[in-house]
């Protein structure tokens, strides 16, 4: 049996059909040919997969496509555009190019998912501790870096965004997150 | 990876839910978050043939302070919990496990109820809501029943909750008096699941003598359980070192401790008397 | 001219990591393409009495299901390629199936093809294997004794190798028996399993009108893949073409031959549509080759005044169920020569088992045989200093390499390039305040709180190597490296090589060298690796190799365009081409500037060629293929200072100092990020990592939930510091940085929690050091301690 699952990613509206038991992070990237997220393990730990639904960090490994019917999905080809171009870096997100900046990534599998997860961590903190970056990036591991530039890079977009009065999270995706904070679908 | 196929009704009120279930049978499952169902699922060590989603259910949603109680609806988000002002107030306890269950993905998904339902044998939320005394509600066919905690959790995804019935919120009644509470966990470095978690409530006589200590503790037996030995040791005395440390002897007792890999049952159940120690001296500091 | 040399540039590969453009294997999708997945063993042994495929292939969306039988005499063995010779080394077959017995819990049975991932999957569960289990053995040890079950019947007592390195063992042992002190030490280095972010993956099509086949696979070498998959396959290897595309971390674990992509590529010209296969992570745990395993008895000899006389090294390395591509290699040839550390030892004795169990296959793991020597030289010094009280730092500086012998000569037959140990290790001591950390260790002490200080000092060899040296060694190929610089009609260039890095950001320090030997903006450079199509023969990325191999290649070939372009610049001014000066990306007449000409205005001309010199060839390009003459020797000293509290047997990094010697430093930034994340990785060995098999081979670590990675809020931000000790084996002075960090921590951390477990009395504890482990050994010192004042 397969149903036609219709959400927004990226901003754009989007519809495939899907199995029930299809996991998002396949359809994103078989259905919709979105392939900079990442399968990374098969028991929800490793957060290669993590996209922003309604603007927070979920693992796209553990939610069904059915489950995102009607929401906001934010992969990291759509990260940059949550912000408007003026808080932008070179185009980039800001942690995108703090990445790029501090060497935060060696072989770059795992880099959409952290970029995710730092987006929602920063939108909820927008000036954290070393310690609280490091906490809050526990659901995503990384092999190549050691962690160390990735936390280095989260620090310097935290500062940049504060900087230019930009939340992490901007766009479609932060109204949604809005609306989920004010007690609207878990 | 890869779940085993099934069919999936999405629900739009709890009572279309509940008729789902009722026609689909036993094996059918609820999906709220998902986080706990669907690592199970996609590894097949479960195979339910229909899911019924009760994920954007409204009317399972909110956390509402009553005169005496807190209510949380089962769809609550971890992370909602974490940091919730209201949870953060009434329960610091709670908003601290809930703040490290998982990790921030796990947190925006899984929730309260789903948490609860599951039962893992390490999850966090069990201790808590037994040191709470949390209530937990739960609609079925034939209507509506309050389970109280110590009576829900029976063994590793195992609970009270009978085929075709709904765990809709959890009722935390209010504390009273000079109460502290904490909660102190040993994660598993690779899962993140308690090793050790215990779950400490402490009210204090004006007299400093401990009128009530609730202890709940996960991760150590094969569900979540009440240390009432421990507890009652306590009852009546002052909450010095030597008073701790004798009822945290009783930590275990009537349990059989867990052993697994990282922790053999004699280690675990040292953890267990260590970290109920810490939990009450927060506690007690937190009351006092 | 301003240098990019030295230079902390931003990568240039980030830009398509960082936005989700680049193309990982997983990532290829090709019309028509199939599905496959592999049934894999749940039994550590068995002999397969039958395979009964008829229900899955009746499965919807199934194309077809292989079993061992249909492969036969159609797909051949899995070769092992590095046959260290004088080791009595056996090397039983390696089916891409297996037909009659399994080996071990996820050796392959079958493979599924079909249309969807999910059918595949399905499928897999439709397929009836009646296996007769058998007894396994998954330790070392007991697969030497007699009467244990055999995992290939040609391989008596399961020893695939036994093989000896020193300068005489009867010496050796004359020292030991003489020496004032020894000390002796069992010790255990664990299973480890790589965990690549990235599982391994590959993409198989095949044009039947060619006969051409096109392998995308996650590889760290996809030259050695190719000429191995022809010859497993049968495709010509001008009719082959492997394409290492983005591939995300290997650590040794992507060098392997696997029989995985055999089988894809087998599909695939089978039947005549694309095949992808990718890997679960379960699986991963399971078929993805593991790291370790060893079992040492080390015996160090030495003087009460502090000089080791001798050491004696006995090691069993469990090689699991087949022997994977370089496997012989590891224990042997890249841990046995390397034991002498950075220690003038006047005896060195090594004797080495190959072993075969029920298990994964064992093969490199980021720092292969070297990690596992240097943690046991390192144990072992930490504990004979505290056999003659003697403080850790200064017996390690009476028994370094003086900086004056170098190029020195080890007993094992190296030859170490260059090398200033002394130095690094101050350089280490001051960072950290040593003396300063020693006494509020103490103090801490006083108060009920244990702090340690572990010291770790190394030599590695890496830069592999020689080619007449890997063919005295066994190794089944060359290890020299090529490239070929470009220069395009418009001065841009396109640098093509035979190495395949996988994150190790050459792509950005190659262009830094190639920019600074032409003289073109570094943004003009791009590098281009990993498809044999496009580049010269290479022997891939793994050894700390592609820098130091690989840049040795590249710099020669960009010599070569600049000569050229030399000639052709000397031929437009009408000057000597000895009159001309290079600087700032033009040629100019030495002492009339005005009369130049750019590398630009060059590389059009020599495409032109309407007026070259004569006889020169037209267009501006160059090929080079370096072999290097000795390989390199990378030092450092690390230390790393620790809490332990002995209630709960938790371990807390409090610092950690890295100072690493890497010869020439191309790109800082991108060295101290190989430091870090090699640091965090033997950091893992050390505190949380272990593959555990159960006693019927069941892997009881076999996910992410089970085993247990660094995670970010483990660590302390690592402190990285330098010495530069050039190399003279190479043009460019550099040696390799990929495996420093994790050959240095793992018995850096070990030491330091067992310096901080010293007032107990402990001294040596097996690996990972968990909470339990630290808490029995504590309890059971205070019982003895206890028992003693009764």
């Amino acid at each position: 049996m397969e149903v036609t699952v219709r959400l927004t990613v990226n901003g754009q509206p989007a519809e495939g059909s899907a199995e029930p038991r299809t996991l998002l992070v396949h359809f994103l990237r078989d259905t919709l040919g979105l392939t900079g997220t990442h399968v990374g393990c098969d028991t929800s730990q490793c957060g290669a997969c993590t996209v922003l639904l309604d603007g927070r960090a979920v693992k796209s490994c553990t939610l069904l496509a059915v489950q995102a019917e009607g929401r906001a999905v934010t992969t990291v080809e759509g990260l940059a555009a949550l912000l408007p171009p003026e808080a932008r870096v070179e185009g980039l997100h800001p942690l995108q190019a703090a990445f790029w900046e501090k060497h935060g990534l060696q072989c770059g599998f795992c880099t959409p998912g952290m970029l995710m997860t730092a987006a929602d961590l920063l939108s909820r903190k927008p000036d954290p501790s070393e310690a609280e970056i490091r906490e809050g990036l526990e659901g995503n591991l990384c092999r190549c870096t050691g962690y160390q530039n990735i936390v280095a890079a989260v620090r310097l977009a935290a500062e940049r965004l504060r900087a230019a009065g930009a939340a992490a999270v901007g766009g479609e995706a932060a109204l949604a997150a809005g609306a989920a904070a004010q007690g609207g679908a878990p | 990876m890869i779940p085993a196929a099934f069919d999936y009704a999405r629900a739009s009120s709890l009572e279309e839910a509940l008729r789902l279930l009722r026609e689909a049978g036993p094996e059918a499952k609820l999906l709220a978050g998902g986080q706990s169902l669907l690592p199970m699922m996609k590894l097949r060590l479960a195979e339910p043939p229909l899911l019924v989603d009760i994920g954007g259910l409204a009317e399972l949603s909110g956390i509402r302070l009553e005169a005496n109680e807190l209510a949380i609806a089962a769809l609550t988000p971890h992370a909602e919990l974490a940091g919730s002002a209201q949870v953060a107030e009434a329960f610091p306890l709670l908003a601290r496990a809930a703040a490290g269950i998982g990790d921030l993905q796990v947190r925006n998904l899984g929730t309260i109820g789903g948490n609860l339902v599951h039962a893992d044998p390490g999850s966090d939320l069990p201790a808590v809501v037994l040191a709470l005394e949390g209530r937990i509600v739960l609609r079925g066919p034939a209507g509506e029943r309050v389970v109280p905690a110590e009576a829900f959790f029976l063994g590793p995804l195992t609970t009270a909750i009978e085929p075709g019935e709904i765990l809709t919120e959890v009722r935390f009644p209010l504390l009273e008096g000079r109460t502290g509470t904490a909660y102190v966990k040993h994660p598993h470095p690779a899962s993140g699941y308690a090793v050790v978690g215990v779950a400490a409530v402490a009210r204090l006589a004006p007299d400093g003598r401990v009128e009530e200590a609730r202890l709940g503790v996960t991760g150590v037996g094969l569900h979540a359980y009440r240390a009432r030995a421990a507890e009652a040791a306590l009852r009546g005395r002052r909450p010095d070192a030597s008073a701790i440390e004798e009822a945290v002897a009783h930590a275990t007792d009537g349990v059989e401790v867990n052993g697994d890999l990282y922790a053999s049952e004699e280690f675990r159940a040292h953890l267990c008397r260590h970290h109920m120690a810490q939990a009450l001296r927060e506690a007690v500091a937190a009351a006092a | 001219m301003p240098t990019l040399f030295g230079t902390p540039l931003r990568r240039k590969e980030d830009p398509r990591l960082i936005t989700g453009h680049a193309t990982y294997t997983d990532d290829i999708r090709l019309p028509g393409m199939l599905y496959a997945a592999i049934l894999r063993s749940p039994h550590a042994h068995a002999r397969i009495r039958s395979v009964d495929a008829s229900e899955a292939v009746r499965a919807p969306g199934v194309v077809r299901v292989y079993t061992g039988r249909d492969l036969e005499g159609r797909l051949g063995p899995i070769p092992t390629a590095w046959l260290v010779p004088d080791a009595d080394l056996k090397t039983p077959p390696h089916p891409a199936l297996a037909s009659e017995r399994v080996r071990y819990a996820g050796d392959g049975v079958a493979m599924v093809v079909a249309e969807s991932r999910a059918a595949a999957r399905d499928a897999l569960e439709r397929i009836r294997v009646d296996y007769e289990p058998l007894p396994a053995v998954v330790d070392a040890e007991k697969a030497m004794e007699p009467g244990a079950p055999l995992v290939h019947e040609e391989v008596p007592g399961n020893l695939v190798l036994h093989w000896r390195a020193g300068n005489g063992a009867e010496a050796a042992e004359r020292a030991i028996a003489q020496a004032e002190v020894v000390v002796r030490r069992r010790l255990r280095n664990q299973r480890l399993i790589p965990t690549a972010m990235e599982p391994r993956a590959a993409v198989a099509q095949y044009n039947p009108a060619t006969g051409e086949l096109t392998l995308w696979l996650t590889s760290q070498n996809p030259h050695i893949h190719r000429v191995l998959l022809s010859g497993a396959l049968g495709v010509p290897e001008q009719k082959l073409r492997v394409v290492a595309p983005e591939v995300g971390g290997g650590f040794g674990s992507k060098i392997p031959f696997y029989p995985d992509e055999a089988l894809v590529a087998f599909a695939a010209r089978d039947l005549g549509r694309p095949v992808k296969w990718t890997e679960e992570r379960s699986e991963n745990c399971r078929a993805t080759t593991h790291g370790r395993d060893h079992v040492q008895e080390v015996v160090l000899a030495g003087t009460r005044d502090g000089r080791i006389t001798a050491l004696r090294v006995r090691a069993v390395a469990n090689l699991g169920a087949y022997l994977s591509t370089a496997a012989p290699g590891v224990p042997t040839i890249l841990f046995g020569l390397i034991t002498s550390g950075p220690y003038a030892i006047p005896h060195i004795d090594v004797e080495v088992f190959g072993v075969l169990t029920h298990t994964t296959p064992v093969e490199a793991y980021r720092g292969a045989g070297r990690p596992e020597a240097t943690y046991l030289l390192e144990r072992l010094v930490d504990l004979y200093a505290r056999e003659i009280g003697m403080d850790p730092a200064e017996l390690r500086r009476r028994n370094f390499i003086p900086a004056h012998r170098f190029p020195y000569e080890t007993p094992t037959g190296l030859t170490y390039d260059s090398g200033n140990y002394e130095r690094a290790l101050e350089k280490a001591l001051e960072a950290l305040d040593y003396d300063g950390l020693r006494k509020e260790q103490e103090e801490a002490r006083k108060r009920g709180r244990f702090l340690g200080i572990g010291l770790s000092s190394y030599v590695e060899i890496c830069g592999l190597g020689p080619s007449k040296v890997a063919g005295a060694v066994g190794f089944q190929g060359g290890l020299w490296e090529s490239a070929v610089v470009r220069v395009h009609p418009t001065g841009k260039v396109n640098v093509y090589i035979g190495s395949s890095p996988h994150g190790q950001g050459e792509e950005t320090t190659f262009a830094q060298v190639v920019a600074d030997e032409l003289g073109v903006p570094v943004e003009d450079v791009e590098i281009v690796h990993g498809d044999t199509a496009q580049t010269p023969m290479g022997w891939g990325t793994y050894g700390s190799r592609t820098t130091p191999v690989g840049s040795g290649a590249l710099a020669l070939a960009a010599r070569r365009v600049a000569e050229k372009a030399r000639k052709i610049a000397a031929h437009m001014l009408e000057a000597a081409p000895e009159d001309l000066d290079f600087r700032d990306g033009a040629f100019q007449v030495r002492g009339v500037p005005e009369r130049k000409a750019t590398i630009q205005q060059v590389a059009l001309q020599a495409y032109l060629a309407w007026n070259l010199p004569e006889g020169m060839e037209p267009a501006l390009e160059a090929s080079a293929f370096y072999d290097p003459s000795n390989f390199v020797y990378p030092f450092g000293t690390h230390v790393a200072v620790v809490e332990v509290e002995p209630a709960t047997g938790q371990v807390k990094l409090l610092r950690y100092v890295a100072v690493d010697d890497p010869g020439r430093v191309i790109n800082p930034l991108i060295v101290d990020g190989q430091v870090h994340g090699g640091v965090v990785q033997g950091i893992g060995q050390a505190l949380w990592e272990g593959a555990v098999y159960d006693e019927n081979g069941q892997l009881l670590t076999g996910s992410m939930m089970d085993y247990a990675l660094p995670r970010a809020g483990f660590l302390p931000p690592i402190e990285t510091y330098r010495t530069e000790t050039p190399s003279p084996v190479n043009p460019l002075g550099v040696k390799g940085v990929g495996e420093t960090g994790t050959i240095a921590s793992t018995p850096a951390v070990v030491n330091a929690v067992m310096d901080a477990l010293a007032p107990f009395g402990i001294d040596h504890l097996e690996m990972p050091l968990t909470p339990e482990k630290i808490w029995r050994a504590v309890r059971e010192a205070e019982a003895r301690k206890g028992g003693a004042a009764a």
